[in-house]
């Protein structure tokens, strides 16, 4: 029951931060859907992904705010165009289509059919030693994924660095070849 | 007052508050392990501790703190971490093996085998480039204000 009215909440932040003209207000809009995933997964059993969205959110608000909303840049004047409309109705009426057909296939919620991780969860603490079976699978098992995830990261954030530095590497006098 | 920065009921807070949530932050990854938790959310802790010191007492303080050279070392440094403990495993076999073979008794601190090495690799590298991401971005601010 909670769950729903937390879903509500999040889908009226969703609405307002579209809807809304001052661009401070839509980011501060966000940061409440965020905080309400936050605790959806809480309440889900997922303290780990709790604690990142948490932390994630709190701290992307800042940069949003802070960094990148420039005072000539807080209210949005454009309008939407009709064109546009027309083709996210159909795009998501595609979407909902065939996400339909896909969600009828997959178990039912909460309802753990999967081999592999009931493999994980069985042995999990006998062969990594780790009592935090989310470390265990994210750090052992699908070490991987995670070194992906590290690369992306770093990756983004050295393009973000190199993009917007302050000095460029050329003189002042050279050209552009 | 011409002193960059917030006023002082904000900066007192920030000079007490920032250890207590680098503290945090290092008990996070510390215990990724053991308790919800682990590389990423606790580098993003500390690196908000110095997104915090940042806002609170500008910029010039946060890069004397941090200085960019440092940071891209850092960052480098906890990537290379993570990658070479993945790469250590192939001296055993295969990669991203978990090549202790004393795994310690279970809900101790130092247990898990390559665990709490990744963790410290990840935690390092999340909390500088997010850092480094902010402090790129208001660089960018600074520099498009002043021309």
């Amino acid at each position: 029951m909670l769950l729903i009215i937390l879903l509500i909440f999040m889908i009226a932040g969703a609405i307002i931060a579209l809807e809304t003209k001052n661009l401070l207000s839509a980011v501060i809009a966000v940061g409440a859907v965020g905080a309400g995933v936050s605790i959806c997964f809480l309440m889900l059993g997922a303290p780990d992904i709790a604690i990142t969205q948490m932390a994630v959110e709190t701290l992307s608000l800042v940069i949003l705010i802070r960094a990148t909303i420039s005072r000539d840049l807080t209210h949005v004047t454009a309008q939407k165009e009709v064109g546009g409309l027309i083709a996210i109705g159909v795009f998501m009426a595609i979407f909902v289509l065939f996400s339909t057909f896909a969600l009828m296939e997959i178990p039912s919620f909460g309802k753990p059919l999967m081999t592999v991780s009931s493999h994980y969860v069985q042995n999990g603490l006998a062969q990594t030693g780790a009592s935090n079976i989310v470390s265990a699978i994210i750090l052992d098992y699908r070490g991987y994924d995670t070194l992906g995830e590290a690369t992306i990261l770093f990756v983004a954030v050295a393009g973000a660095i190199v993009l917007l530095r302050k000095k460029g590497r050329k003189k002042v006098g050279e050209k552009d070849e | 007052m011409n002193k960059p920065g917030m006023t002082l009921i904000v900066k007192t807070i920030v000079r007490i508050s920032t250890s207590l949530i680098l503290l945090y932050g290092v008990y996070i990854v510390a215990y990724g392990q053991l308790t919800p938790g682990g590389g990423f959310p606790g580098g993003v802790i500390i690196g908000a501790a110095f997104i915090l010191l940042c806002l609170a007492f500008g910029k010039e303080v946060a890069l004397k703190k941090m200085s960019t050279a440092s940071a891209s070392i850092l960052d480098s440094a906890g990537a290379l971490i993570f990658l070479g403990v993945a790469l250590l495993g192939y001296i055993w076999g295969t990669f991203f093996l978990n090549f202790f073979p004393n795994k310690g008794i279970p809900f101790h601190l130092w247990t898990a085998g390559i665990i709490p090495l990744c963790n410290i690799g990840i935690g390092l590298k999340v909390s500088v480039c997010l850092f480094g991401a902010f402090i790129a971005l208001v660089l960018f601010r600074v520099a498009k204000k002043e021309n």
